[in-house]
């Protein structure tokens, strides 16, 4: 019961950063109906420029909080603002001209998109891993059993914490702005029908660059949060996680913004649930059958609408 | 970075811009690349025993700046500019030339691909002769043309295989590479543990012509089973769902140990003469050859030239039973397909079969080239099955023109023999940064070639639309003059 307890606290911190970028998939997904594929290594971007600025600033575990705090937030405005303008011009590059061209078009334009990330990031930066010390250390031990003669600790490290309390917070002001604000309506009126909108005299191509805009900070912050609970980052960590947080965009329904939180949380518990008690090795396996599995069984995801085809 | 104009359904509408718009636009992308390049390129982190430290570059962020804004600059002036645009833009000029250039290319079309044919199998020749007489090309032995050469082949036949799904049948498939993986893991497995345990020993020598058409049925097998599931899926679903099956069967060659051991990989058997080995010993192809016939020395050229000799066959067998199938009621079901699939349905057509066959014939080509690829190098192991393989092979298919055999070859032979130029290309480390060799851009420059592809010509460079059934009369659409979207 604690094990899976602390299964439990792992699985939602994971899940938290799937979900985070799950949002940008279903964002753009719902807006223009094309995968970015190249999401995955914006994401990957983030925790990078994470990495980067960190590492110029100079921060460790031993600065005065308030230095932590502070730098903290430079850099997660910096990494927002660089994956920001990186979607951002991906969209234009890459997606915009290809609008009204042939099916296949946008998504193989993704791929090679993802490729230059990938091998842009690779060359700037050597190929290897980076880790640095972890700066935000301790924890709080929730529970205490005794097995045998040893303790096992139920522990929540105040990392988790900050990455399950801070998802939430953007969540509400994420959820507030597609819900309250006028460009939410823009985004929501896109993505019902993109000609009625551009009537009604939406900017549509507006919109979609915000719609970029905003999964590239979202998946900036989960590149943050993914940089700093794993202390380690390099050009490749977009790919899994991409196809990881795709398949949770999936599994809560593609175009359902809470379906791709819900589909993170999901993925994140069933991914640290395979480790904890099948084998580790097979983790992503697992995860990737869920992908087909779900794409055979339920392509309508949880949360969202069956797709109709019109003729 | 960001077009000037607004492009809604398809195609620029040109605007002219003025020189004080111009230059704000350009203002405009120098701020944009600016986030960009600044914390990737210009901080440069290392890791060295442990310590990272960075430098900052900003020399090199502002020259890659500065050349992002000339070449938008440039773009407004010669591209984008109506004026330059009318007397450079084809689309402008090839209303009228367009019929000539169709015929030209009718003409010289079928030629292209005989010349091809004799140049592949003239290639090896052509190379001991020159070897023989004296002429070599700069730091190409003839061993290593021959070489270069089979390995292109394997991804001008992978390429085949993967058109057949992805230009024929319009099905993208960012997996293709686990069957190759099928392929040759079946040759390894089979030719190493259970044809021995089965048959005795003395069929290892012969196992490649047995296991071949195995490792084929096999790969269909599989590309079977990965279709069935994911028939109705979407275009980009489909992408997916391909790429996780590829992901799936890298990681359980990875860590199925006992079956596949794993990471290490499995030694193979190279490739033989029908049973007799290339090396330097009583009963090897060179011994065999002057007893019987004529006095023949060892060499190991040998070896390589019949390796090339037998890519070659399979490629052309590839090219083809392709060819060929284009011409059957699936082929034509196929292009079909690709073209609108609620139309196929509606006339009655079987999607269900239509797909699954040309995932099936194309994994079966990857299974045969997968088995090849073992032969050839006398070791498998996963690291060779990555994800980028995939890419790399659909990239060849894309810059061959989605659907055009003659096209994957150019591109094959473009892409592979550019890898090697970049490894020769030592003067240009005196350009690049410190700590780069030329050789590390190579992909980089594949992925720029698949977006920029897509973004200007579509349909490839060698672009020609023949419909394979026609009324009455022959008519070549060019792929200009196709409006996207509608074939």
């Amino acid at each position: 019961m604690e094990y899976f307890l602390q299964q439990l606290i792992n699985g939602l911190t994971l899940g938290s950063i799937y979900g985070l970028i799950a949002i940008g998939y279903t964002m753009v997904y719902g807006i223009i109906g094309m995968i970015n594929f190249a999401h995955g290594d914006v994401f990957m971007v983030g925790s990078m420029t994470t990495f980067i600025v960190l590492l110029m600033l100079g921060v460790t575990g031993g600065s005065g909080p308030f230095i932590i705090v502070l730098a903290l937030a430079l850099v997660i405005a910096i990494s927002m603002a660089v994956a920001a303008t990186f979607n951002w011009a991906i969209e234009r590059v890459a997606y915009r001209p290809l609008r009204g061209s042939f099916r296949l078009a946008p998504l193989i334009s993704a791929i090679g998109m993802s490729i230059v990330l990938q091998e842009f990031v690779r060359i700037a930066q050597e190929g290897r891993a980076k880790p640095i010390q972890p700066i935000i250390i301790g924890k709080k031990i929730l529970m205490t059993k005794v097995v045998g003669n040893q303790d096992f600790n139920v522990t929540l490290s105040y990392m988790q914490m900050i990455i399950i309390l801070s998802t939430l917070v953007l969540m509400t002001v994420f959820t507030f702005i597609i819900q309250r604000t006028s460009l939410g309506r823009a985004q929501r009126a896109c993505e019902q029908d993109t000609k009625m909108a551009s009537l009604l005299g939406i900017n549509v191509d507006r919109t979609i660059s915000i719609t970029f805009i905003l999964g590239a900070v979202l998946a900036a912050f989960a590149g943050f949060m993914f940089f700093m609970y794993y202390n380690v980052t390099d050009f490749f960590v977009g790919f899994n996680a991409g196809i990881k947080a795709f398949t949770a965009a999936v599994l809560g329904g593609i175009g359902s913004i809470p379906g791709a939180m819900l589909g993170g949380l999901l993925i994140g518990f069933i991914e640290v649930m395979w480790s904890a008690y099948f084998s580790i090795e097979y983790k992503d396996v697992a995860a990737f059958t869920i992908l087909v599995l779900v794409l055979i069984f339920m392509p309508q995801g949880l949360l969202g609408k069956p797709e109709v085809e019109k003729i | 970075m960001s077009a000037p104009v607004k492009s809604g359904s398809g195609g620029f509408e040109t605007k002219i811009l003025s020189n004080a718009q111009i230059a704000k636009d350009l203002f405009y992308t120098a701020l944009i690349t600016f986030p960009i390049l600044v914390p990737i390129v210009a901080i440069r982190t290392q890791l060295d025993q442990g310590v990272l430290t960075w430098h900052s570059r900003f020399w090199l962020a502002s020259c890659l700046a500065l050349a992002v804004v000339i070449a938008r600059g440039l773009m407004h002036f010669l591209v984008w500019n109506p004026r330059a645009a009318a007397s450079l833009d084809v689309s402008a000029s090839a209303k009228p030339t367009s019929a000539k250039r169709l015929s030209l290319s009718d003409r010289i079309g079928p030629y292209v691909s005989r010349g091809l044919l004799i140049f592949g199998l003239l290639l090896p020749i052509v190379a001991h002769l020159g070897h023989a007489i004296g002429i070599e090309l700069p730091s190409f032995g003839e061993l290593r043309l021959v070489d270069l050469a089979t390995y292109i082949l394997i991804y001008v036949m992978l390429g085949w295989g993967l058109n057949v799904v992805v230009g024929l049948a319009g099905l993208l498939d960012l997996g293709y590479v686990a069957f190759y993986a099928v392929g040759a893991y079946s040759y390894a497995l089979l030719s190493t543990v259970y044809f021995p345990r089965w048959f005795g020993t003395g069929v290892v020598p012969f196992a490649f012509y047995i296991t071949m058409p195995i490792a084929g049925l096999l790969a269909a097998c599989w590309g079977v089973i990965l279709g069935f599931p994911v028939l109705r899926l979407r275009g980009d679903y489909l992408a997916i769902v391909t790429l996780a099956f590829g992901e799936i069967i890298r990681l359980v060659l990875i860590n199925w140990f006992s079956f596949t051991q794993g990471p290490q990989g499995i030694n193979v058997p190279k490739l033989t003469f029908f049973g007799l080995k290339f090396k330097d010993e009583p009963g090897g192809f060179a011994d065999f050859v002057s007893t019987h016939f004529f006095p023949l020395a060892y060499n190991r050229v040998q070896g390589y030239i019949f390796l090339y000799y037998v890519i070659l066959a399979m490629a052309l067998a590839t090219y083809f039973i392709t060819k060929k199938l284009r011409r059957l009621p699936i082929g034509r079901a196929w292009e079909a397909l690709r073209e609108d699939e609620i139309a196929c349905r509606s006339l009655g057509i079987n999607t269900t079969n239509t797909k699954l066959t040309a995932f099936a014939i194309g994994a079966m080509f990857g299974g045969f080239s997968g088995s090849f690829f073992a032969a050839r190098q006398g070791f498998v192991s996963p690291e060779s099955f990555v994800y980028i393989e995939s890419a790399l092979i659909l990239a060849i298919v894309v810059l061959g023109g989605l659907g055009s055999q003659i096209g994957i070859v150019f591109s094959a032979v473009a892409i592979m023999g550019s890898f090697e130029i970049f490894r020769e290309m030592d003067f240009m480390k005196a350009v690049l940064p410190t700590g780069t060799e030329p050789i590390q851009f190579r992909m980089l420059f594949v992925g720029l070639a698949m977006v920029l592809m897509m973004r200007f010509r579509p349909r490839g460079f060698v672009t020609k639309r023949e419909p394979t059934v026609y009324l009455k009369e022959k008519k070549a659409i060019s792929g200009d003059l196709v409006a996207e979207g509608h074939g």
